[in-house]
């Protein structure tokens, strides 16, 4: 494994994970859809995780979070957040880091919260599940991280029920319950992906706000590289369960050097690209049942040959700057 | 919106990656049955005494309703016993009139599951369709269509089935219209919810698109994604109608004498149950238990893995 | 491309009822009120669509879109309104022209996973309805349907296999052979591409301008997504609560975007570039259509909004040739008129969370 960074100790890492693999024991064979995945975050950064169905790029968050079902078995060869070791955790342990030190968003705001609870009783109980504190101080808590989210009359909002909401204010109050034990990382799911553009806008300038004064690290899982490439430090590109590109944005919108990601950014429509056909990538995502030999890219990949045939590792191509490929930097 | 939402733990279950399904539908359908035990089991019992219903006439020891066949010295033998010249086990004794019980179970086991299919079958046909046209037409007709299975479901069955019975007197074909009566609406409603499930889905938009009539609509794209919900309350009406069955019979205004049903069986075994003579009542008894019970376990582990959230 | 008009709607709307049950209906009566007033999706839309053009109508939830084009294909009736196919209204149609229409017109649906027929295998759902209609024998339809198939990009032999066993990029391509099944010559699609990866959607956005080309095709493209609308269309309507506040060319909206609503919407349209971004929201929330604003319905939220767009609502005015906008802003002489997107208007630029709430 490639350490991206080789620091003084280890206390500037806020997490670190190595080797990290998820795989799902089904019926029809075993599906890996992690395979290898090694990220390292420092405090109050923003990670960018890219990728589209099938690259893993979820499960990811999910593992490190520890919310894998019971079909998948997660194995890290490290898997180190905020001091803690997460592969030796028990679930006493998670519980504990969950909501408190490690939260997480998700794509739907009623994975977050409970349809028949009041909002503040949720919130009340998410402050009290890890510190012992009075009602009415986590009542106040409540209160402040609603403002803190951008919630114009937080009081009234609290006496709702997600029902009540709409989809914008639902997902905003989920990110104010990650927020409400300061929690050193936020692991996000695709939080904007199923709202309208211009609630997202105001989502996505909330949490650089947020980050920033809060000095919370986040990974934004997405699929739109677009989107987050103005919110994040750095991106890390996925396909089929690996990690195939990763490095500071500027760097990766300037110069991607994996196929994939070339691929990717050229596929993307805009005023640019009208009159001609689009750049696409052919096939489709493989199937991770049994994933042939070798390169997961090759069998869509305009560079592709005998030697993508051994699979590739990461490699450091540039300062900062790791990718998984035989041909990185090659144009057509 | 630009993504399909998925919600609760199915969106940990959906972050997995995609998986192309290869296997036909049915093989999957029986790969999950046949992973409870109970229900393979029980399916196999109930198979086998539709089987034994069906081959009565070929299979049991004697007719028990030819009277001819029938010696009186032979009645109330205990289980086991042999007839007057020895041709003839009465593996299970015999009742007051001298019939052999194993046969009249053969035989009653027939009449039940006879009125038990044919009925819930109908009440099917009947019900779905009105369930179906309740949700597609909505407004006005969806409402009138409710009324009336809310109206009928207001009364207890047992109630309705007795009221009608004494109007219409006894026979196989009056206790069919009977349970008819009392079984359709259960089907309208749950065919209802899931039409007005399907209803709002692309694929009936599509086809309405396409100008396709109303009824091609219903019939050919809404009806065959109804079926696993109303499959499963089949299953369990089956078991229910039986028991309903057995229970008009017990009480004498089911199936007549002559045709009698496992309910019939009991009532008429039921002075003898506790004068020692046990065999002629709880015999009969056992089977309709055995039935019940079996088609219980299956329409339960159908209902577990036809249940949508399982689908992948 | 000719400049011959297709399809032409005037003044087309679709009203909601509120449910409302029996015990609603009797509080109603004894507060004295009458019937609870319709959800109006649409409020009057005027459209001309030109032949083999791509139209791109644009918007964000409860902007009516959807029930716009639900309207197009016959799928919901309107309310008010006209609809006129060739030159001729849809309403006085003769049962065969009628039908001519129906199948004219055809629909390609967001969601891969609920636009298919689950328990119809493929070869019948793109095969069944030229079949019923007559267009193609029984006997034909085997053919017709592989010779579908090849040409959205399937392999043939895939018609005996059943929706799920194809990935989310392959069910759209069997949703746009079962619409080119009926041979038609306008194509509504309803956010055909949201739901599919970049890589895919931009394979699928390749075949809709092949297929354009070889059956002269007509596009209504519905989206949220002015990327993906500024590659494909020719003209852009942008919807808000249910009517057009802007109609242009393509390169018109993009470089001089005049309704604020649209400069917002651009605004949030990413490039790609390097350096972070500056995210300038605009605030409040999107209304619902149940409990529309007083005057123009974009006046919360307007960072420009004058005391006259409380109070009367703006009609769709010609701001340039072919270009059309709904905005008060166009009336005043002196106006300062927007110019493009992410220039800064004056009194837009806030320091702080800038939220409004709507009542």
């Amino acid at each position: 494994m490639v350490k991206q960074r080789e620091l003084n100790g280890q206390n500037d890492l806020l997490l670190d994970v190595q080797g990290l693999k998820t795989w799902f024991y089904t019926r029809d064979g075993v599906v890996k859809a992690v395979d290898g995945v090694s990220l390292q975050l420092r405090r109050g950064e923003i990670l960018g995780l890219v990728g589209e169905s099938g690259s893993g790029k979820s499960v990811t968050g999910f593992s490190i979070m520890g919310l894998v079902g019971e079909r998948g078995k997660v194995h890290a060869d490290r898997m180190m957040f905020d001091g803690y070791d997460l592969t030796q955790a028990s679930a006493e342990q998670m519980r504990s880091l969950r909501g408190n030190r490690l939260a997480m968003i998700f794509q739907d705001p009623m994975m977050t919260l409970n349809p028949t609870l009041r909002i503040d009783t949720q919130m009340i109980e998410a402050v009290q599940a890890h510190e012992k504190v009075s009602r009415r101080a986590a009542r106040d808590r409540s209160l402040e991280v609603l403002r803190m989210v951008g919630i114009p009359a937080p009081e009234a909002r609290l006496k709702a029920y997600p029902h009540h909401l709409s989809g914008g204010m639902r997902q905003r109050i989920a990110i104010a319950i990650a927020l409400l034990n300061s929690p050193k990382l936020i692991i996000a799911d695709e939080p904007t992906t199923a709202l309208d553009v211009t609630i997202q806008g105001q989502i996505l300038y909330e949490v650089q706000k947020l980050c920033r004064e809060m000095g919370t690290a986040l990974i934004w899982i997405t699929h739109d590289l677009a989107l987050v490439y103005g919110l994040a430090d750095r991106m890390a590109v996925m396909y089929a369960g690996h990690i195939v590109e990763s490095t500071s944005t500027a760097a990766l919108i300037e110069r991607p050097m994996h196929p994939y990601t070339h691929g990717l950014m050229a596929s993307i429509p805009s005023l640019g690209t009208r009159g001609q056909p689009l750049f696409q990538i052919p096939g489709s995502t493989p199937s991770l049942l049994n994933l042939p030999a070798g390169c997961a890219f090759r069998s869509r990949c305009y560079r592709a040959d005998a030697q993508c045939a051994h699979a590739p590792s990461l490699q450091a191509v540039g300062e900062d700057h790791l990718v998984s490929c035989w041909h990185s930097g090659e144009q057509t | 919106m630009s993504r399909v939402v998925q919600t609760g733990p199915e969106a940990i279950a959906a972050a997995e990656p995609a998986v192309r399904i290869e296997t036909s539908r049915w093989r999957r359908f029986v790969a999950q049955y046949v992973s409870s035990k109970a229900a393979v089991i029980s399916l196999v019992v109930l198979l086998l005494a539709i089987a034994a219903a069906v081959l009565a006439p070929w299979i049991s020891p004697q007719n028990p309703y030819d009277l001819a066949s029938l010696d009186i010295l032979d009645a109330k033998l205990p289980p086991g016993s042999k007839n007057f010249d020895g041709s003839l086990t009465y593996w299970l004794g015999t009742d007051g009139q001298a019939r052999d019980v194993l046969s009249a179970i053969l035989y009653g086991m027939r009449t039940s599951l006879l009125v038990g299919f044919v009925s819930v079958t109908a009440a099917f046909l009947i019900g779905a369709a009105v369930g179906l046209i309740a949700a597609y037409f909505g407004g006005r007709m969806d409402a009138f269509l409710m009324r009336l299975v809310d109206m009928q479901l207001s009364f207890p069955s047992i109630l309705v089935a007795l009221v009608l019975l004494a109007a219409l007197g006894k026979g196989v074909d009056k206790v069919i219209i009977a349970l008819i009566v009392v079984q359709w609406a259960y089907f309208a409603r749950a065919a209802r919810a899931a039409a007005i499930v399907e209803r709002n889905k692309e694929y009936v938009e599509a086809a309405s698109c396409m100008a396709l009539s109303w009824h091609r609509i219903l019939w050919r794209h809404v009806f065959p994604n109804c079926i696993p919900p109303l499959m499963v309350i089949a299953t369990i009406d089956l078991a229910h109608a039986i028991a309903l069955e057995a229970t008009l019979s017990f009480l004498g205004v089911g199936v007549p004498v002559t045709e009698p049903s496992l309910g019939m069986l009991i009532s008429n075994g039921f002075e003898f149950l506790l004068s020692g003579t046990y065999w002629i009542c709880f015999f009969p008894g056992i089977a309709l238990a055995i039935v019940v019970v079996s088609i219980n376990l299956v329409g339960d582990h159908l209902r577990d893995i036809l249940n949508p959230r399982n689908e992948v | 491309m000719s400049a011959e008009l297709i399809m032409q709607v005037e003044g087309l709307r679709r009203d909601y009822v509120q449910p409302s049950d029996f015990i609603d209906f009797i509080g109603r009566k004894l507060r004295g009120q009458g019937k609870p007033p319709p959800v109006q999706a649409v409020m009057g839309v005027d459209l001309d669509i030109r032949h083999g053009e791509v139209l791109a109508v644009v918007g964000e939830s409860g902007c009516g879109k959807t029930t716009l084009g639900r309207m197009l294909t016959g799928i919901i009736p309107p309310t008010a309104g006209r609809v006129l196919y060739k030159g001729r209204d849809i309403a006085g149609l003769n049962s065969a022209a009628r039908r001519e229409y129906e199948l004219a017109v055809q629909m390609i649906f967001q969601d891969p996973y609920s636009s298919l027929n689950p328990r119809m295998r493929v070869g019948d759902i793109i095969g069944e309805a030229p079949v019923v209609h007559g267009l193609v024998s029984r006997a034909e339809r085997d053919e017709y349907v592989s010779s579908l198939l090849r040409k959205v990009g399937l392999d043939p032999d895939y018609r005996e296999r059943y929706p799920h066993q194809f990935s989310g990029g392959q069910r759209q391509r069997v949703g746009v052979a079962r619409a080119l099944a009926l041979k038609p010559s306008i194509i509504v699609c309803d956010e055909a591409v949201a739901a599919l990866d970049v890589s895919i959607q931009a394979q699928v956005l390749n075949l809709f301008m092949d297929l354009r080309r070889d059956f002269d095709l007509t596009y209504v493209f519905i989206s949220h997504n002015l990327g993906v609308v500024s590659h494909i269309s020719d003209r852009v309507a942008i919807m808000y609560l249910g009517r057009v506040v802007e109609l242009a060319a393509t390169e018109q909206i993009f470089a001089r975007a005049n309704h604020p609503y649209t400069q917002a919407l651009l605004k949030e349209l990413p490039v790609l570039s390097a350096g972070k971004r500056q995210f300038d929201p605009i605030s409040g929330e999107l209304p619902s259509p149940a409990n529309p604003p007083a005057g123009c319905a974009f006046h919360p939220r307007c960072p420009m909004a004058m005391p006259k767009c409380r109070a009367e609502r703006p009609v769709l005015q010609e701001v340039a040739a072919g270009h059309w906008s709904a905005c008060h802003l166009n009336d005043a002489p002196a106006a300062s008129k927007a110019t493009g997107p992410g220039t800064p208007v004056a009194g837009t630029q806030r320091e702080d969370s800038p939220h409004t709430e709507t009542a």
